[in-house]
């Protein structure tokens, strides 16, 4: 849909970046290299799989662009791709201004409760405090 | 007033998760969540759209039903669902049906309120049938034509106009 901006104008490309997220290790990969570069065996540590299986991941990742570095098979650190996950928190956009928007009037709604509530506390102030 | 951060995360391939500090604690939160009378106020639609109906029935296997309209051409969005686990002041659980097809079948929220210092942490996860319609939801959001409405909302956002 247009206002979605150009990720979604290509519908195979978000599939692909969908399909590349979709996997919980991969995803737990890239928040380790959201810290810095990693290597392979970096990367493998924190994972109960083979490093070959490690491998395939970072593969998938690579080839929807996620992250790069992976030519000198074992020893070059693997990078994140900002601009490729620039276009994933593009297509969360919409959905995250409905709710900041959302929330920000249920900031506005829990002040005039707050106000409400110590107005009754005033009220009833000193009964409340012996009853506590 | 520095706006508290929203957190976007997705746990597995069938959820969406989210969540926000407030500075309140959390029973007038699950007041302001639970009361029609302040629900309308603030679970907005995009600009153009008001809550018209706001039916909220809040115990274990009642219902609830919200239906937003547009007031330029009376287009209609409704989701409505049944309570599964209702405890006060800290946890819902219910079903979201949407009226219109946003998205294929039935999904799941939970909303968890969490309170520290008298401040409240929401946590809101959504689980669907399946990873299509997750992805559906974050892809198609309302409809067309929304991109402007939500520009009118940048000043309120303006913590992530990063790229």
């Amino acid at each position: 849909m247009e206002w979605l901006g150009a990720a979604s104008r290509d519908p195979a490309r978000l599939n692909a970046l969908f399909a590349a997220l979709a996997d919980p290790t991969r995803r737990a990969i890239l928040m380790r290299l959201a810290s810095g570069e990693a290597s392979v065996n970096e990367l493998a540590e924190p994972f109960r799989v083979t490093q070959p299986a490690i491998s395939k991941h970072l593969r998938v990742l690579e080839r929807v662009g996620l992250i790069s570095g992976t030519q000198d098979a074992q020893r070059r650190p693997r990078r994140l791709e900002a601009i490729a996950l620039a276009e994933v928190e593009q297509w969360l956009e919409p959905f995250r201004k409905l709710w900041q928007a959302r929330y920000a009037e249920l900031d506005t709604v829990l002040a005039e409760l707050g106000a409400r509530d110590r107005k009754r506390e005033r009220r009833t102030g000193k009964g409340r405090k012996k009853n506590k | 007033m520095t706006r508290a951060k929203l957190e976007i995360t997705t746990p597995s391939d069938h959820e969406l998760q989210w969540s926000r500090v407030f500075d309140a604690p959390r029973t007038r939160v699950f007041e302001a969540i639970t009361t029609p009378e302040f629900v309308r106020r603030w679970l907005l639609g995009p600009a153009g759209w008001v809550m018209a109906v706001c039916e909220i029935d809040l115990r274990l296997g009642g219902k609830y039903r919200y239906v937003w309209h547009r007031e330029r051409d009376g287009k209609e969005m409704g989701m409505s669902g049944v309570y599964r686990e209702v405890l006060a002041p800290e946890r819902i659980v219910s079903t979201e049906l949407f009226a219109e097809a946003w998205y294929a079948g039935e999904a799941l929220g939970t909303v968890q309120l969490l309170e520290q210092d008298s401040r409240t942490t929401l946590i809101q996860t959504v689980r669907y049938e399946s990873p299509s319609a997750r992805d559906g939801v974050l892809r198609s959001g309302w409809e067309d034509g929304v991109s402007a409405s939500y520009d009118r909302l940048d000043g309120i956002v303006a913590e992530t106009a990063e790229d």
